[in-house]
């Protein structure tokens, strides 16, 4: 009894301190919330139409069903998946400088999962229906539809990611070591299941012979290899800002050879791209079509040609820059170089997957899609809602990691008042 | 099997949703009546013969209180021994399109923003035949048919191996015993999965609530087929499930001024369709995705 009442005071007295954590902060990090909670306002005063009028609010027609939200889903799954293999090498080879990132990269992983689930959230018309699609209590259509593993898996390894961190900066915040055997499993279970929610998401579009442009089996390779630069670039320059606003020492070495993992991804990507292209201008069968309006334009329509054409450039640029040691280990060129990758490997990953797949229908129409207002603020506003997330956990994660919020310095600091 | 399967399913789910409601008494009790009983609503499949009438009496007092007119929803179910087939002769198609509208009005589609059609009529230079991406949609001369051109209606298929159904995450549309590939509006979550993996442009989305003049309903409606739809759900043709479960012919059929559509069960010998797969050179959309349309394109031999 006295036990059970000391573990609910103790968790409260944590819960309490989190929050004081959480809603003190500097003049920045007051600012910084403030901008993104009113962006997430404002996505929030334009999915409510949506809700209410329909997704005739948006610019997706009959012809092309999937539009901007579904392109920052896959482009997220990708994220969340990369910061998750990152870990590998500080657990497997006990990379010094990594292994610092490990907790972080797997928040990280959350925030983007979290976001690529709200897009799908946002993308659903009847989201009022949701738990029809829960197993048990809905009517799960599993295994047969793609999409019923997406959301499964997705859900575990969100799981995966809050557990493993929230585990190992609760045993920090106590000064106890962690448990190997509770958490070294299921931090090997999580590397599969990066892979998985890669996969599985790829084989959402993969599966669709109706779409000739994602009934490539070439696509699950092609989505890993992308993700493994979009996703490290993203977690170089968050570290790089983390860096500089906290007691974080994160030696440059770290950075430089994630950098040099990505110089390889990137080739892998720029091959199978090669490969896909080959094979579609050499056949030259009905099936280029998407293909080439995606990157010539299609009878005349043409909307996506100069987005494709400079994430393709940006995608070169960044490759050239990875390439060279030199440029690589310096940081001003390579954070340019992390900057491009994140662009175009969006703009590759994003766009440029979803909306060709429509385009033209089975049918043979071409409808230009290009996403507008409502679509964009809501998708700002989903992107907002993951940066404050992440935020916050850093909020908290970082002084637990620092040793500043433990419980030791609790039990040093607590007033007389407490005693008892 | 599924039956099985659903008792327990369907025990689990009553205690999560009862737990559910209950801990959001204060927010049920702010929306209406009319809300919760649609966010409880089971799947049509799963929902035993009363709970099925009591739906559908309370759907024909909505739709009276909603449109004004006295709806007769029906249920009515696959005749046995039945599979739908659908026939269209290309020779004789002139391209009129009178076959679109009449199905819009039959079907109570949305009429104006948005337009919702279930059949389009596309339009192909003569000497290709299958080229669909140099169709024509939209094409708009003061006459049909043209000298140079031949047209082809496609509307949902109704595959008997139907990709729409194998995506759904949610089991929201399915194919009935007589082969009618179906949607319950009421339990599709509007991902519109279904409509990437349909070859055949078959499925369309209601992007916002439908709107159809209230003296313009047709109010002989059936819970799978024509009956008001709601926004950002799918839908689809059901070969008029309303008129071929009570031997009548799909109004497209009818409203055909050439003759060019025929219609009939697979499974009897005698039927018109038999006798066109017999008779005439008869081919099928995209033969080599494998979906088994039971729609068969033909020409006077
Ligand atoms: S034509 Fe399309 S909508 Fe109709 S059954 Fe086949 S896949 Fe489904
Ligand atoms: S839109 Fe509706 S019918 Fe189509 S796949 Fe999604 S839930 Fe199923």
């Amino acid at each position: 009894m006295q036990a059970l009442r000391e573990t609910l005071h103790e968790t409260w007295r944590f819960y309490r301190k989190t929050l004081t954590l959480v809603l003190t902060g500097t003049r920045e990090y007051y600012l910084w919330c403030l901008l993104l909670l009113s962006i997430m306002f404002l996505g929030l005063l334009f999915y409510l139409p949506q809700v209410y009028t329909g997704l005739i609010t948006t610019n997706m027609k009959d012809q092309v069903v999937w539009g901007l939200y579904i392109a920052n889903f896959t482009y997220l799954v990708g994220v969340a998946a990369a910061a998750v293999l990152l870990v590998v090498p500080a657990y497997i080879y006990q990379f010094g400088p990594i292994k610092e990132i490990v907790v972080l990269g797997e928040l990280f992983a959350a925030s983007s999962i979290i976001m690529a689930l709200l897009f799908v959230m946002v993308d659903l018309g009847r989201v009022d229906r949701f738990w029809h699609m829960l197993p048990l209590i809905g009517s799960m259509n599993f295994p047969n539809s793609l999409l019923a593993w997406d959301v499964i898996v997705l859900n575990i390894y969100l799981v995966l990611n809050l557990l493993i961190p929230v585990y190992l900066l609760v045993k920090t915040y106590y000064g106890k070591e962690p448990n190997r055997k509770f958490i070294v499993p299921l931090i090997l279970f999580s590397i599969p299941m990066a892979v998985a929610i890669h996969t599985v998401t790829a084989f959402l579009y993969n599966g669709l012979p109706a779409r000739p442009f994602w009934n490539a089996s070439i696509l699950a390779p092609r989505f890993l290899a992308s993700a493994f630069c979009s996703g490290p670039a993203i977690i170089i320059i968050v570290f790089q800002i983390l860096r500089e606003y906290t007691f974080i020492k994160l030696e440059d070495r770290a950075l430089f050879k994630i950098a040099e993992l990505m110089a390889y991804a990137m080739f892998l990507n720029l091959f199978l791209l090669m490969s896909e292209m080959f094979k579609e201008y050499y056949s030259n069968t009905v099936h280029i079509a998407s293909l080439k309006y995606l990157y010539e334009g299609l009878h005349g329509k043409n909307a996506l040609v100069p987005w494709i054409w400079v994430g393709t450039a940006m995608n070169l640029i960044a490759f050239v820059i990875f390439l060279f040691p030199a440029m690589r280990k310096r940081l001003s060129t390579l954070n340019i170089g992390c900057i491009l990758i994140i662009a175009g490997v969006w703009i590759e990953k994003g766009p440029g997957l979803v909306i060709p797949g429509f385009v033209p229908d089975p049918l043979g129409e071409i409808y230009e899609y290009m996403p507008n207002f409502t679509e964009l603020f809501i998708s700002f506003g989903i992107w907002a809602t993951g940066l404050l997330i992440f935020t916050l956990l850093m909020k908290v994660a970082i002084p637990i990691a620092s040793g500043e919020f433990s419980h030791a310095k609790y039990i040093e600091e607590r007033p007389a008042s407490d005693w008892q | 099997m599924r039956d099985k399967l659903y008792t327990r399913r369907e025990w689990i789910r009553n205690l999560c949703l009862t737990a559910l409601s209950g801990s959001a008494i204060s927010l049920i009790s702010s929306c209406g009546k009319e809300e919760v009983e649609d966010f409880l609503q089971k799947h049509f499949l799963e929902m035993t013969r009363e709970e099925k009438e009591a739906l559908i009496t309370r759907l024909e007092a909505r739709y009276l209180k909603k449109y004004g007119r006295k709806f007769k929803v029906s249920a009515q179910e696959a005749i046995p021994d039945t599979l739908w087939g659908y026939g269209l002769d290309l020779s004789r198609c002139i391209g009129c399109r009178r076959c679109v509208y009449a199905c819009v009005e039959e079907n109570n589609s949305s009429r104006l923003k948005p337009q919702s059609q279930w059949i389009r009529v596309i339009r192909l230079k003569k000497g290709s035949l299958v080229d669909l991406e140099n169709s024509e949609h939209y094409y708009n001369p003061d006459l049909v048919p043209e000298k140079d051109f031949l047209y082809m209606p496609v509307q949902c298929q109704h595959c008997e191996n139907p990709p729409c159904v194998k995506v759904c995450p949610v089991h929201a549309t399915w194919k009935e015993p007589d082969g009618l590939v179906v949607v319950d509006y009421n339990w599709c979550i509007g991902c519109r999965y279904c409509i990437a993996a349909c070859p055949y442009r078959g499925r369309i989305f209601n992007w916002a609530e439908p709107n159809v003049p209230s003296d313009q309903w047709n109010t002989s409606v059936h819970y799978l087929g024509n009956r008001p739809r709601m926004r950002n759900v799918v839908d689809k043709c059901t070969y008029c499930i309303q008129r071929v479960r009570v031997g009548r012919y799909p109004a497209c059929v009818e409203a055909c001024p050439t003759g060019s559509r025929k219609f009939g069960n697979l499974l009897d010998p005698q039927s018109e369709i038999r006798y066109v797969i017999e008779n005439k050179r008869t081919f099928r959309l995209k033969e080599d995705l494998r979906t088994e349309p039971k729609f068969y394109y033909f020409f006077e031999a």
